[in-house]
């Protein structure tokens, strides 16, 4: 059966979370955590009277995110009032950019199963982020919408994709790229709750856009997108036809839900600004901001590799996030083999704080703990697999290595005289899986895991193999001869 | 090209712009504002090829601040022209 | 009192030749006596006024530094931002509304000493030209009080021209300053745009209004506007000229200045005794040594339909804050937002304010931005570049300031057009940006006519000089209305 072809874009809402200040004022823009309705003023809140004015600032910022993104970056750049009443605008219009923005024809490079794609960025610009709404049980049901503006004027960087992401997996690596970018760019950090959000389109087979609003989080962009392809593909088997619409991704229930619309498009009669006045991006000031962009993440891989001489392929895992990257390079500096040190941490350590749900900086493992283990391994104190198992403690305990080491008695076991009594009390107790060895070499390894778990893993499986092999090869003459 | 100002239009544009007028200004509104409309058409006379709109007359450009933070209002001062709050939040209508 | 000129309250204040509160308390006894007539003002803050005026007598008393408004009365038009002071913008929408902050203009005033007596009447968020259009009914003209004071600061002008305040500010998006000001017979200024702060304004049209000075002599006038003119860091849109605004240099010579006339705004609907008036006046001028030569500038006459499009446009976006959540009216209606919202809107704005959102929100919509938005813009380069060449060419451009004399309250709110053309001799210094200011030049069967003077950027200067060369000959501000 033929796949029908999917073409998803995506609409990306980042802040720009390295601003003190909001876009247009001078509040705060560190809203998170604070008392309602604390970080407003006139221009803000959309008082009579009131005036913008824009943030130097925040315009490097958006030039240097259109630069990493390998735009073309305007010379004038000229923000446009974006007309629509909504509870959460204090001016009921929002201060975006229409014609003229920051940057337009960018491209962004995917990793797809061993494939370099490309993604092509249609436009980068700049906007303000509205006011919070909070409600009393579901919006549904809320009597009255509470309005906290604190929110309100913070400083929003948009991101529009053509529609080349092919799979809801391929978006999902798209904002995990972009995510990426923005944190080396110094310019985001992704770790703050409500950072990033983004709007989705989606059309299979040449059909209808459907768009896909209220994604808040690269995790739900991927759940929310198979799902709305589902409902879409089984729509087609029964017939139907798919008529171009906006639907809310509602991640309590995991659908998505037709939203109240008028059958015409929003009009949203954009015109430029008239408080505010053009900025002119002269060449001089994008090289001096180009000559200032740190290194970005391609970079970095290629720099890894060839610095630390690790495949490329685990390089490209580190530099999907810039926490983890910043982590892994510091632990190589304090370890003796950076080769092993990247697997560990791309292999295992990832691995682990998977299964806790844990982002890097939230657990209790630092670049120290991590290099010490290495160190360790490479010393012969402990073996590999100990190791692995105290990542997963030091993850969520903190404790040093070596500490743990002492107080577990984790050591390696060195003394070929209790790897011997090992040996044989395994081949005492497993009789079957004696046999079954001698008949299968494989079945030997069977016999390694259980030498591993009575010696508590302190015991090299190389070693323990070896030995294993011989004793059997032995068994099998003597019962041969027999 | 010829738009006449209809009532349906009228009444869209009301809509539009959140003002819900009642019958009898929809229809006075339809008509003087048809009337202006015609006039305004003048506009189509006027010989603009390769001109710039005038986004400013003063064509100023690059007016900006620096990022940092300034006077913020307390929230009393915030809140105390909002005819319905509650607690902290000024308080709005339902959304549904 | 009553009749001194600002500059010399103020010196007499800073010298204590008379205290502060013996000022006030007259001007205001004034308004006791007239405004009942008048009805120039629309909210009276005496007790503040007073206080200031105290506080101001017992500098006096320590020989402390006095501002340059030392004890002068000023009154301020209801859409401009006091901190603390109910402002309405002459609406129902924004009833009770006060904001936290001052306005520019205003803390520039209150650091000169300056004190603000009250809120003057206007048309609902300056939209009209002749205040009838207002929450709180018709401001009357204090010359004739079956007719209107010209809009839509005609409660500022109205309170001057009756001796109730000697110093005002008005804002002027299409003439809202320099038409009252020609109606009732005082000087108005329309201040090159970006030259005075925005800041506190209540907006209608951003990229067309200016706050500016009225007063009955040019001198006053200038006074004011040397003390709220320069750059604010708050408003984007303004700058500070190449050579800042300096009193000194307005004089009155006009010898060997070159005046244009244009034959455009001497149009149709001009009457001809007001041509007359006008014309005398730059006869006058001629004696006095100028040139005048008449010209012709073509794009004038799509100028007062482009006005209406961008002023519209902008407007009704910049009216769509109002929506009863933050601050002023808010309907009792039942059901979701938009439906409240929808009433509130409904309720709270007049008629004339109705008409001008929609007009302005059709004219920005899809499929017609092109047409109307777009072209209008593209016409205000062509009104612009004809004035700024016109001006290459000529130091002032004058003609009359309104095209008829006041007309009787009642006789042209009914057509909103006719209304509109109203203001065809005002609108295209709005759009060019350019300063302009009303002088008095003479009356027709005891109604005033006024003259406009417009020029170049940021010289406010020159054009008050000419002004205040007809002020000079004419001596009209020695004639004074009797409010019967």
């Amino acid at each position: 059966m033929e796949e029908p072809e999917v073409k998803i874009g995506l609409e990306v809402h980042c802040q720009v979370t390295s601003l003190k200040t909001k876009l247009f004022c001078s509040c705060p823009a560190d809203y998170r955590g604070k008392q309602p309705n604390t970080h407003v003023c006139p221009t803000c809140l959309g008082l009579p009277g009131s005036l913008p004015v824009v943030n130097k600032k925040a315009v490097e910022e958006a030039v240097k995110v259109a630069l990493a993104l390998n735009c073309q970056v305007a010379n004038r750049i000229v923000f446009y009032r974006k007309n629509y009443f909504y509870p959460d605008l204090p001016k009921n219009f929002q201060i975006s950019q229409y014609d003229y923005p920051v940057g337009v024809n960018g491209k962004v490079y995917l990793d797809v199963g061993g494939r370099k794609k490309e993604i092509r960025i249609r436009r980068v610009h700049l906007e303000e982020d509205p006011g919070k709404l909070v409600y009393k049980g579901s919006i549904t049901e809320s009597p009255y919408t509470l309005v906290d503006y604190n929110r309100a004027g913070v400083a929003l960087i948009e991101i529009v994709t053509e529609p080349d992401l092919s799979s809801p997996k391929e978006a999902r690596l798209f904002l995990q790229r972009l995510r990426s970018i923005l944190e080396h760019l110094g310019v985001f950090d992704g770790s703050l709750e409500g950072a990033m959000r983004c709007d989705s389109n989606i059309s299979v087979a040449g059909g209808a856009r459907i768009e896909v609003k209220n994604i808040s989080s690269f995790k739900e962009v991927e759940r929310a997108l198979t799902f709305e392809l589902l409902r879409q593909r089984n729509l087609m088997k029964m017939g139907r036809k798919i008529e171009r619409e906006t639907r809310h991704w509602d991640e309590v229930r995991g659908v998505t839900v037709t939203l109240r619309v008028k059958e015409e498009e929003m009009d949203y009669r954009y015109f430029p600004e008239p408080d505010l006045v053009p900025i002119e991006l002269t060449p001089e000031f994008i090289d001096a901001v180009k000559r200032t962009l740190p290194e970005l993440p391609d970079a970095r891989k290629d720099r890894l590799t060839r610095q630390y001489g690790i495949a490329e392929a685990e390089a490209a895992v580190l530099v999907s996030s810039k926490p983890l990257a910043d982590f892994f390079e510091e632990a190589a500096s304090m370890c003796k083999d950076p080769v092993k040190a990247a697997k560990f941490v791309v292999h295992t350590l990832l691995g682990v704080l998977n299964y806790y749900g844990l982002d890097l900086p939230e657990s209790k493992i630092t670049p120290s703990h991590l290099a010490e283990l290495v160190n360790m391994v490479e010393e012969g104190v402990v073996t590999e697999k100990t190791a692995k198992y105290m990542l997963r403690d030091i993850v969520v305990s903190g404790r040093s290595p070596r500490r743990m080491v002492d107080e577990e008695g984790l050591q390696k076991i060195a003394d070929s005289a209790v790897l011997e009594e090992a040996v044989e009390r395994v081949l005492e107790e497993e009789k079957e899986d004696v046999e079954a060895a001698m008949k299968d070499e494989k079945v030997i390894h069977h016999l390694v895991g259980h030498v591993l778990k009575l010696t508590k893993m302190r015991t090299d499986p190389k070693m323990v193999y070896e030995m294993l092999k011989e004793r059997i090869e032995r068994l099998k003459t003597s019962y041969a001869s027999a | 090209m010829e738009e006449k100002l209809t009532e349906e239009l009228v009444k869209h544009l009301a809509w539009l712009a959140r003002l819900e007028l009642d019958e009898a200004e929809v229809k006075s509104f339809t008509e003087q504002l048809s009337k202006v409309l015609d006039y305004f058409k003048i506009l189509d006379e006027a010989e603009t090829e390769g001109i710039e709109p005038a986004f400013n007359v003063l064509e100023l450009s690059n007016v900006m601040r620096e990022d940092e933070p300034g006077p913020t209002l307390s929230p009393e001062e915030a809140l105390a022209n909002a005819p319905l709050k509650e607690g902290e939040y000024i308080e709005a209508p339902r959304m549904v | 009192m009553l009749r001194l000129r600002a500059v010399e309250l103020a010196r007499m204040v800073r010298e204590g030749e008379v205290k502060a509160e013996e000022v006030i308390e007259a001007f205001y006894e004034r308004v006791a006596k007239v405004d009942g007539k008048v009805r120039a003002f629309v909210r009276l803050i005496k007790e503040r006024a007073l206080e200031e005026a105290r506080r101001i007598d017992q500098t006096v008393a320590k020989r402390g530094r006095l501002g340059k408004l030392a004890g002068v009365p000023i009154a301020i038009k209801d859409n401009i931002c006091i901190k603390g002071v109910e402002v309405t913008c002459a609406s129902k929408i924004l009833a009770g509304y006060r904001p936290p902050y001052d306005a520019t203009v205003v803390a520039r005033i209150k650091a000169e000493d300056g004190i603000i007596m009250g809120l003057t009447n206007m048309d609902e968020f300056a939209m009209g030209s002749s205040t009838e259009n207002s929450a709180y009914g018709p401001t009357r003209n204090p010359w004739s009080l079956d007719r209107v004071p010209g809009g839509s600061s005609g409660g500022s002008a109205a309170a001057v021209a009756a001796r109730m305040a000697p110093l005002a500010l008005g804002s002027d998006t299409g003439g809202s300053i320099r038409c009252p000001a020609a109606f009732c017979s005082i000087v108005g200024l329309k201040p090159t745009y970006g030259h005075v702060s925005r800041y506190g304004l209540i907006a209608y049209a951003c990229s067309l209004e200016q706050i500016g000075p009225m007063a009955r002599t040019v001198e006053d006038c200038a006074l004011l506007l040397s003390i709220i003119a320069g750059r604010d860091p708050k408003d984007s849109t303004t700058a500070n000229p190449p050579r800042p605004f300096n009193l000194s240099e307005v004089k009155g010579e006009v010898k060997g200045v070159r005046i244009a006339v244009p034959k455009e705004l001497f149009g149709e609907g001009t009457e001809p005794r007001v041509a007359e008036e006008v014309w005398k006046a730059i006869h006058l001028l001629e004696e006095l040594g100028a040139k005048y030569e008449e010209v012709s500038m073509p794009s004038l006459k799509y100028a007062l339909a482009a006005y209406y499009v961008i002023a519209m446009s902008e407007a009704s976006s910049n009216l769509a804050r109002y929506d009863g959540v933050r601050y002023g009216f808010r309907a009792n209606a039942e059901g979701d937002w938009s439906k409240v919202y929808s009433k509130t809107r409904e309720e709270g704005f007049g008629p004339e304010v109705k008409r001008r959102i929609i007009l302005g929100t059709f004219a920005l919509s899809a499929g017609y931005y092109g047409r109307y938005y777009l072209k209008a813009l593209k016409v205000r380069s062509l009104i612009r570049n004809e004035y700024l060449s016109m001006l290459k060419k000529f130091d002032v451009i004058i003609s009359p300031t309104m095209p008829t004399p006041p007309f009787e309250i009642g006789e042209k709110v009914e057509d909103p057009l006719s209304m509109y053309m109203m203001d065809v001799d005002t609108v295209p210094v709005n759009l060019a940006g350019v300063p302009a200011v009303s002088v008095p030049c003479g009356f027709i069967d005891g109604l005033p006519v006024g003259l406009q003077v417009a020029g170049r950027f940021f010289e406010e200067a020159a054009i008050l000089n000419v002004a205040l060369a007809i002020e000079t000959e004419l001596k009209l501000y020695s004639k004074e209305p009797e409010v019967a």
